[in-house]
């Protein structure tokens, strides 16, 4: 009953949210500013893959029962990550010379994110796209009841499996990335240290290089699962990077696992707060006892709310967030 | 107050600006994008005070305005009574549970001495009493929606003019900086930035759901007008007298009786919307105004030094015993408190309050923009960047219309590109913002009439 309504949406968004998140910290990290446009390059890597998606699937080619989406991930990682590049290039090196203050920095993200916010409406349009092909469920609610003979059912969509599935690929390889290879260490020195980091050789240039490919890659896979997941629409995006940006500051920003635990941590207490327990209450208590209400905590409006509560509590508490951030 | 050349030439664009659309759009035109202009003006002095003056970062733009505007709700709405008899008693008993709670956790933490058990305790007397509370509140609640629905289902207002809300809608947004600056302020800028855009989500989203108090997403129309309305004008001898003296070089052309009555018709029509346009104007330019004067004031008084003192360096400011946390609060609250006036009287131009529509991008980001552009820390500034990037912001959509049509004139009409750019020709004012803050950002860091280095 939980698994189906809490655990695995819970699951599935915390790491829409976590692959979000880790993108952002890496941003602050190695960049050292809040990456307000952070949202939009998820939209855009999701755009991409939407109209390669298209293109696909006009010229029927197909995973068979796995969603077209997959094969044109790669595609619009590409693309996110020289959309990545170029905002670097033409805007932010100017200001990471001119040592700038993480203020600055952060209102000029504001002005990439209009721009990439326009270039995204002006292709697509604001409507809402429904991209996601292929077999809807992994495992029907009536299957499982006569698999299982329970009385309730459980839904599995398999754009959450495949969510979770790429989730676990994608970050054990960037951790493995980060502890395990040369270049890895040296990003992870440069944060730790810029000119400690500078003397021992490290060229921030190419610091900086791989870091927009990380980030590309995340924030397009996250955008993109998301969409697979719901459906895509392009002014949504902005209201994601509030909880994004709350489970980056919740876990600990600059801590990339803190991320990925703050992402699961909003994700879980959005669902659990605003989930209606009646149901779950009618197999624990006797007849006599049964709620009439729907017995929510809070209603399902207020599910945003949630995550920036947790966010001033965890301020309040422990500023620098579960885990001490700071260092990669 | 004495301008130099740049800020008279500010002046002159802004007021040539006007009459250019008035004479090519029509007056109408240009007097909605003034009022707009003036309201944009007045909630980018208020975040050039918390931000040019101290810089203390306010991204809850959005939130105060829409405190501001319940305040315009709240204030003049006619009280619907029948709400209050069903609910008032169930509202009233939640309240002062609440107020019992808050003293009984103030004891608590007074007499209790351990710390753990100081946390334990309080959280196990607000748990309970928040079950207590939410069970009468609900109640309560649930009866309020309930009254009529299809016309009020809130508790209504006070039933007072419209104009003491500009007032109201101050103090209201004053009260929730307050509140959120004693909770985030004192947190790093970014991280800041981040904490005032959520809780100003968080403050939409509840007016957009505690329907009781502001009818929620089912909006408030029909609020009442603090000028007259255009049906009662075209009724009115004095106004009918005034059209035909300012147009009368005009009438007295026409020698046919009928067309003349129905030239004089439409003549009274129009005049009647422009009238009723230039009133508006001319409030909210007084309100402006003496913001603006008050805000100037401070900024050369002692106290406008020491928060420069304090923006400029803070550790110094600290050392000279200057209290910076006390000082943040003042100045966030006041910046706030400007933009719920804003508030209010976006909503009184409106005459409708929509919750939902509520934007961040529309209400935060923008006006941010504005104050980047116009120049931080200088209020002629501030004015300058509302009235220019409204303007831009209404103006760019038959610009682009134009340039798009001029281009791509050698094409096919029906040619997909085409078509396809000129749906999308709203999208390009995102476009426009984003580029002039960037470029405004790179070669013009401090404004285009930067702040004013005093020495004295």
């Amino acid at each position: 009953m939980l698994l189906n309504f809490v655990i695995i949406p819970g699951l599935s968004y915390g790491s829409q949210l976590a692959l979000g998140a880790l993108g952002v910290t890496f941003v602050y990290a190695v960049l050292r500013f809040a990456n307000f446009a952070h949202g939009e390059l998820m939209s855009f890597g999701a755009m991409i893959t939407i109209l390669f998606t298209w293109f696909f699937q006009s010229q029927n080619i197909g995973l068979g029962i796995l969603p077209t989406a997959l094969i044109a991930l790669p595609f619009g990682i590409l693309a996110t990550i020289v959309l990545g590049l170029l905002s670097d290039k033409f805007v932010f090196k100017y200001y990471r010379k001119q040592k700038s203050v993480p203020v600055v920095l952060a209102m000029v993200s504001i002005g990439v994110m209009f721009v990439v916010n326009a270039i995204i409406r002006i292709i697509v349009g604001t409507e809402t796209i429904k991209f996601s092909d292929g077999q809807k469920f992994i495992m029907k609610a009536k299957q499982f009841k006569a698999m299982t003979g329970l009385n309730e059912g459980l839904a599995l969509k398999s754009s959450q499996v495949i969510t979770i599935l790429i989730t676990i690929l994608l970050l054990t390889f960037t951790f493995w990335f980060l502890q395990k290879t040369k270049t890895g260490k040296s990003m992870r020195a440069f944060s730790d240290n810029e000119d400690l980091a500078l003397l021992s050789g490290i060229n921030p240039d190419r610091v900086v290089f791989i870091t927009w490919l990380i980030v590309g890659t995340l924030a397009c896979v996250a955008g993109t699962l998301y969409g697979l997941d719901k459906s895509y629409k392009p002014i949504i995006y902005l209201n994601l990077v509030l909880p994004v940006f709350a489970s980056a500051i919740v876990g600990g920003i600059g801590s990339p696992f803190g991320a990925v635990v703050g992402g699961y941590v909003i994700a879980f207490s959005e669902i659990m707060v605003t989930y209606a327990y009646k149901k779950f209450f009618k197999y624990l208590l006797p007849e006599s006892l049964e709620p009439s209400s729907l017995v929510q905590l809070l209603s399902t409006d207020y599910k945003f709310a949630v995550s920036f509560t947790i966010l001033v509590i965890v301020l309040l508490i422990r500023p620098s967030g579960i885990f001490r951030g700071k260092v990669l | 107050m004495r301008f130099d050349k740049y800020e008279w030439t500010a002046i002159s664009i802004m007021v040539s600006l006007f009459i250019f659309v008035g004479f090519i759009q029509g007056w109408s035109v240009s007097l909605v994008i003034l009022n707009m202009c003036i309201i944009s003006a007045i909630m980018t002095m208020g975040v050039n005070i918390s931000w040019g003056y101290a810089g203390v970062i306010n991204f809850g733009v959005m939130g105060f305005l829409a405190m501001g505007g319940l305040a315009a709700v709240l204030v003049s709405y006619p009280p619907i009574k029948e709400a209050w008899q069903v609910g008032g008693s169930g509202l009233g008993i939640s309240f002062i549970l609440m107020i019992l709670l808050v003293i009984a956790v103030f004891f608590i933490t007074k007499l209790v001495e351990k710390k753990s058990h100081k946390y334990w305790f309080n959280g196990l007397v607000i748990l309970f009493g928040l079950i207590i509370i939410r069970y009468f509140f609900l109640n309560a609640t649930a009866k309020i929606e309930e009254v009529d629905p299809a016309l009020a289902g809130f508790l209504g207002g006070a039933n007072l003019p419209i104009i003491f809300s500009w007032i109201v809608g101050g103090f209201f947004a004053g009260g929730v900086a307050f509140v959120i600056g004693k909770v985030a302020l004192g947190l790093r800028s970014d991280y800041l930035a981040i904490v005032t855009l959520g809780i100003s989500e968080i403050v939409v989203s509840v007016l957009k759901h505690e329907e009781w108090l502001s009818r929620g997403v089912k909006n408030v129309i029909g609020l009442k007008r603090p000028v007259p309305y255009e049906i009662n004008l075209q009724n009115s001898e004095w106004f009918i007298n005034m059209v035909t003296w300012f147009n009368s070089s005009k009438l007295n052309n026409i020698i046919d009786p009928d067309t003349k009555q129905e030239v004089m018709n439409n003549l009274i029509i129009d005049g009647s919307g422009i009238f009723v346009k230039l009133n508006y104007a001319l409030l909210f330019f007084i309100v402006m105004i003496v913001i603006y004067y008050f805000a100037n004031k401070a900024q050369i008084s002692p106290w406008g030094r020491m928060m420069r003192a304090i923006r400029d360096n803070e550790v110094s400011a600290n050392a000279m015993g200057k209290d910076i946390v006390k000082q943040h609060l003042i100045i966030f609250v006041i910046g706030a408190a400007i933009v719920g006036v804003a508030g209010a009287m976006l909503v009184t131009l409106d005459g409708l309050f929509t919750p939902s529509g509520y934007r961040p991008l529309r209400f935060t980001f923008i006006i941010w923009i504005m104050v980047i552009v116009g120049g931080s820390g200088n209020n002629l500034g501030a004015i300058f960047g509302g009235f220019v990037i409204w303007f831009a912001w209404i103006e760019v959509a038959p610009l682009t219309t134009f340039l798009i049509e001029m281009f791509t004139s050698g094409m096919d009409p029906q040619n997909a590109i085409r078509l396809h750019l000129l749906d999308s020709v709203p999208y390009f004012r995102y476009l426009l913002m984003g580029m002039v803050l960037l470029l405004i950002l790179r070669y013009r860091p401090k404004g285009i009439i930067p702040e004013k280095v005093r020495h004295s």
